[in-house]
């Protein structure tokens, strides 16, 4: 085996990549959410089928895209086996546990977590995704379109409007963006212990922007489907 | 008359000459040289470490699960060293001159100048292994006071410096077991020694996981085995401290040298009950910044004694500070001996206190007052924990109670200055032998002769040895000599399972210690030594015929491993009161209520400036006692005072 | 006070082990919970049975030896103590408590609630030392050390090796003790030459003997009795970066 792969395979390798990994794909939720974010100035989903143009169209993005791609999926491949070999390491259980004494439940849960955010993840892609970018390939119905200005974009605004009509799927979004928040609260300041930040003076601050962010930024996910259901947006 | 070896020349210069005229082992023939090492205490892992980094092929075995368990691990207090890093006077010969005054002058002249010699050593290479002593601000080592001495030499790693220095140590071994020079066995207990032609051949070792009896091989074999306080059932030793190693080589051959000199540590937590199975130590450190004192009046004790009055509720001219009246210029600092004897005068004058009224108290209010209680934290506060912890009181508030208890035997095997025992080829380190103490031991002393012993001395004086064993090659353990004595251990094992008796091996152990504590204990007498000698043989007789062992001898048994534990302290506990009875005069830690003079213990110097060391005659003779003359040719023998 | 004890009896590596119950009656408040265990093992030997297997050595919180998972906690319910230090005034009059081996596939079951811990000596012995050998050392003095290393690296040292980290961590990982030798050891200038490689060394071996990866829940710092902090695990990730990636060190 060459250096890197011995790297990679060891437990603090695997875990760098589980940090590296979740804290792309943080980045990638700040952009999501920003962008998606638009459809708050409520102007018919102008600002946000442009961006979501933008996104669509442009090069580097696009190449991100397959990045981003490659991410999740390193991301959930570790970790499951991570947690398959984790497991492993016990083989015979305990009869009597008290983790709530020295752990958080989010803490030890984030398998679990990370497989609710995977089955959220494969509806939420079919949904949006797959139509935006695969649209009219394999039966695949295409998006209509739309136009800003004199161009001519897809109207992913109105896929998303007449999405969050249901309120089974609004449900199902919510608690997949409750999983997520969970799945953050460790995740976040969690990498940056694995890539070996913590430090007396910054980690309670790390702590503290893990949890803020974690908030802040699934109370906005969860705010769009609920606005659309409600009406709030039109 | 015993040859202790020491080499002719002025004191100062004997370790220097010994060094310049030793005889040498060539590299080539350090690799065909096999070492046992039993025990990875201080002594053990330290000799291990080092001489397989010289190239010997080293085994060595604890009973513990892990070499780093060994019970040098709970000394709290520190180290000394002659550095002089504090610019207050110490040299050399001051700590030498400490030790041996402090031993009561029963230790040998130069032993223990080689001990204070190499004692910068050691802090030398423990500092270079990653030792973290404690430091000042401004980087250099720090240090602290210890009792019996007036200069600050003992350097400390908050209340664990004993772990310290073991995991220092230890790393050290476990270095060489990854480089292959060392060999591990851990969770195996020796049994016995095999002696052919005269000399230490190797060792018969049980492995406590499998109960399998090992034979092992070695041109020298190496106790590092600790001391025998258990003897007393209670102590601050550990549960699995026990004597056997040393007793298995007494009754091959090797003398014990004054086996009743036992020191009694004057702060331990006092016994809180019958079920109790250990005592805890308070470190000595504590000493510096705690006051020793009991209530001047009787009145006063019991009211506490009966929890109608508190600790705080005496007034500062109701208590008296004995230590520091008695001794106004060591004052809370005396040595422990002294201490220890002063808290049981206490006591005896029905002055102690807490329920049991075998206390006294050790306050920290003036040193908090004086200093701030973050102070106090930072110096001592595990220690504060830790009492915390035991006896649910709060020590910043309420004084600790403390009383002396069983901690540490100066005696042990007789080695001569190259620490080889009087079976040639075996040879013990640390507290397993004798030497460097005499009648009594000053704090931070142990871990110091323990890593001089491993670091310093045998890597050098093993050598005189194994430089005459080269061509001796390894011999085959189906040597009829390693059969034999496999048999016998076993049959002693079979012995003890088959007994099948009424009582458990714990019954015995706790009636021993009894009979140790009242009658060999802080203060001994004729009459009760000669008492004590015949409960102890009834006791040998009862324990071999009413014994239970369960288990069996092929499987993981601690009740087994127990038994024959129990089995030589109480063989050893015969001896100690021997050695006790036949020393008419008190010094150190052995103190004869015959011998005394305004309260003071009483030395004789004319008739007993001797060392005993005890020759095995077979269990029902009596041994046969041979001396060794301590010579002084440096010091002028003293009365010890510290007042 | 009387308690019930549900305790785990297994004879060997091989056979298969179950939980018994026994009672422990008259228990003293002030009694520490190994010296109840005596008294329950006394009374089995007066029975003729086999007392109850536990290691155990310096009865002081300092060897590291005694284990045991109590009532699902490793060293029981009160923080920062061994179980040893453990007295029954933790518990309650009439509770039943559990008792079980420390499980981990690192440490495997020997007998009762013995468990083997030589994989931890294997750890250190991969790299977990500097190499000084005897007689090398220059005068102790002679390389000042800040009291806040010094003092870091001494917090870092207190581990006592008992491997309640890996008996708490939900993955049986042992990172916080390799973390506490590997900081211990790298805060300190003696330390420095050979930091990247043990680290490596000792990760390679720590992964060898089967122990998980730490997923940083830090049950491993809340269990620790001498309260090891995680921020070593930081350190020794760091560490381990350091010498995997940036320098030249080969990892193994």
């Amino acid at each position: 085996m060459n250096w890197f792969s011995t790297f990679l395979t060891s437990s603090i390798g695997r875990k760098v990549v589980m940090a590296v990994t979740g804290l792309f794909l943080i980045s990638f939720l700040i952009v999501h959410c920003t962008i998606n974010a638009m459809i708050f100035f409520n102007d018919g989903g102008e600002s946000f089928n442009k961006a979501a143009h933008f996104m669509g169209t442009n090069v580097i993005i696009r190449t991100m895209e397959i990045v981003l791609f490659l991410g999740i999926i390193l991301h959930i491949v570790q970790g499951f086996m991570l947690s398959a070999k984790n497991r492993a390491a016990r083989p015979t259980g305990y009869a009597v546990t008290n983790p709530g004494a020295n752990s958080k439940w989010y803490s030890r849960s984030m398998t679990l977590l990370g497989t609710l955010i995977l089955l959220f993840l494969v509806m939420h892609i079919s949904h949006f995704w797959t139509h935006s970018r695969l649209g009219g390939i394999g039966g695949i119905s295409p998006l209509d379109e739309t136009m800003i200005g004199d161009k001519e974009v897809l109207n992913l605004y109105a896929l998303m409007i007449s999405t969050f009509q249901s309120p089974v799927v609004l449900i199902v979004y919510i608690l997949g963006v409750i999983s997520l928040c969970w799945h953050l609260v460790h995740g976040f300041q969690s990498a940056f212990q694995t890539l070996g930040v913590n430090h007396k003076k910054y980690t309670p601050a790390i702590k503290g922007i893990g949890i803020v962010f974690s908030i802040l930024i699934c109370a906005l996910f969860a705010a769009m489907p609920l606005s659309i259901y409600m009406g709030w947006i039109a | 008359m015993l040859d202790s070896k020491i080499p002719a020349g002025p004191l100062s210069e004997k370790w220097t000459t010994y060094k310049n005229t030793v005889k040498l082992v060539n590299p080539s023939n350090k690799r065909k040289l096999e070492i046992i090492i039993v025990g990875t205490g201080l002594a053990g892992a330290s000799a291990a470490a080092t001489l397989g980094e010289l190239g010997y092929k080293v085994k060595v075995f604890c009973f513990q699960d892990s070499p780093r368990r060994a019970h040098s691990i709970a000394a709290q207090g520190g180290i000394n060293a002659a550095k002089n890093y504090k610019n207050d006077g110490d040299s050399t010969y001051r700590l030498f001159y400490d030790t041996i005054k402090g031993g009561d002058f029963r230790a040998r002249e130069g032993n223990v100048y080689r001990l204070a010699e190499v004692s910068a050593n050691i802090i030398d290479q423990c500092v270079a292994q990653g030792v973290p002593f404690a430091r000042e601000y401004g980087g250099l080592l720090d240090n602290r006071s210890f009792g019996g001495a007036q200069v600050s030499r003992t350097f400390y790693a908050r209340g664990q410096t004993g772990q310290q220095l073991l995991i220092g140590a230890y790393q050290g071994l476990e270095r060489q077991v990854g480089l292959g020079n060392v060999q591990e066995f851990s969770r195996h207990e020796m049994l016995d020694i095999v002696t052919i032609d005269g000399k230490a051949r190797g060792i018969i070792a049980r492995n406590l996981v499998t109960g399998e009896l090992e034979r092992h091989f070695g041109h020298a074999v190496l106790l590092c085995t600790g001391g025998y306080g258990n003897v007393f059932y209670l102590s601050t030793n550990a549960m699995g401290s026990n004597v056997t190693a040393a007793w298995k080589a007494y009754k091959r051959g090797a003398f014990f040298g004054n086996p009743c000199y036992t020191q009694i540590h004057p702060t331990c937590i006092p016994v809180s009950g019958d079920y109790q199975s250990k005592l805890t130590l308070m470190s000595e450190s504590l000493r510096n910044d705690g006051r020793v004192w009991v209530p001047k009046s009787r009145e006063d004790a019991k009211a506490i004694r009966e929890g109608r009055k508190k600790p705080t509720d005496i007034a500062e001219e109701d208590r008296d500070y004995y230590l520091e009246r008695k001794y106004p210029s060591y004052g809370n600092l005396a040595p422990r001996d002294i201490s220890s004897r002063a808290a049981k005068e206490a006591c005896d004058d029905q002055r102690g206190v807490g329920e049991s009224g075998l206390a006294v108290y050790l306050d920290f209010s003036a040193a908090i007052n004086r200093l701030g209680k973050h102070v106090i934290e930072e110096r001592y506060g595990n220690l504060f924990d830790m009492y915390a912890h035991i006896t649910a009181e709060n020590p910043y508030e309420v004084p600790m109670r403390i009383y002396p208890a069983v901690h540490y035997t100066m005696g042990g095997l007789w080695v001569d200055y190259e620490l080889m025992t009087t079976v040639p080829g075996l040879y013990a380190l640390g507290e397993c032998n004798f030497s460097d103490h005499g009648a009594n031991r000053l704090g931070a002393s142990a871990l110091m002769q323990g890593l001089a012993d491993g670091y310093f001395v045998i890597p050098y004086t093993i050598g005189s040895y194994l430089a005459g064993e080269i061509f001796t090659k390894a011999i085959p353990t189906d040597h009829p000599a390693f059969e034999e004595t496999e048999k016998h251990v076993r049959e002693s094992l079979d012995k003890l399972l088959s007994i099948q008796g009424t009582k458990s091996v714990d019954h015995y152990h706790k009636e021993l210690g009894k009979i140790m504590w009242d009658y060999c204990g802080m203060a001994r007498t004729a009459e009760g030594l000669k008492q004590a000698r015949e409960m102890v043989k009834k006791l040998r007789a009862e324990f071999w015929q009413n014994v239970r062992v369960t288990g069996k001898a092929n499987e993981f048994n601690q009740d087994l491993e127990k038994a024959m534990r129990v089995a030589d302290f109480i063989e050893l506990g015969e001896l100690m009161i021997v050695d006790a009875y036949e020393r008419n005069e008190s010094c150190g830690g052995h103190f004869r209520t015959e011998f005394q003079e305004e309260g003071e213990a009483k030395r004789n110097d004319d008739e007993y400036a001797y060392v005993a060391a005890w020759e095995f005659r077979g269990v029902d003779n009596d041994p046969a006692m041979h001396k060794e003359e301590l010579k002084y040719e440096t010091v002028k023998l003293a009365t010890r005072s510290y007042k | 006070m009387n308690v019930k004890l549900r305790i785990w009896r297994q004879r060997n590596a091989q056979e298969q082990g179950k939980f018994v119950d026994y009672a422990v009656n008259d228990a003293n408040p002030n009694m520490s919970f190994l010296e109840m265990i005596d008294v329950l093992n006394e009374s089995l030997v007066n029975k003729g049975e086999e007392p109850v297997a536990f290691d155990h050595d310096c009865r002081e919180g300092i060897c590291g030896m005694c284990s045991m998972y109590i009532n699902g906690r490793a060293h029981g319910p009160q923080k920062l103590s061994t179980t040893c230090q453990l007295y029954m005034r933790n518990f309650s009059d009439g509770e039943t408590i559990t008792i079980e081996p420390f499980r981990a596939k690192g440490f495997p079951v020997i007998r009762d609630l013995v468990v083997d811990r030589s994989a931890f000596d294997r750890i250190i012995a991969a790299g977990g030392f500097i190499s000084a050998s005897t007689g090398q050392a220059q005068d102790a003095n002679a390389i000042p050390i800040s009291k806040t290393n010094a003092d870091l690296a001494m917090d870092a040292a207190a581990c006592i090796g008992c491997g309640a980290c890996v008996a708490a961590c939900k993955n049986a990982s042992a990172m916080l003790f390799v973390s506490a030798k590997v900081s211990h050891l790298a805060l300190l200038p003696q330390g420095d030459p050979e930091r990247r490689k043990r680290a490596l060394a000792m990760v390679a071996q720590m992964d060898a003997e089967g122990f998980g990866s730490c997923t940083n829940t830090y049950a491993c710092e809340a269990e620790c009795p001498k309260g090891i902090s995680v921020a070593n695990i930081a350190r020794l990730n760091r560490e381990y970066l350091n010498a995997a990636i940036v320098s030249e060190e080969m990892p193994k």
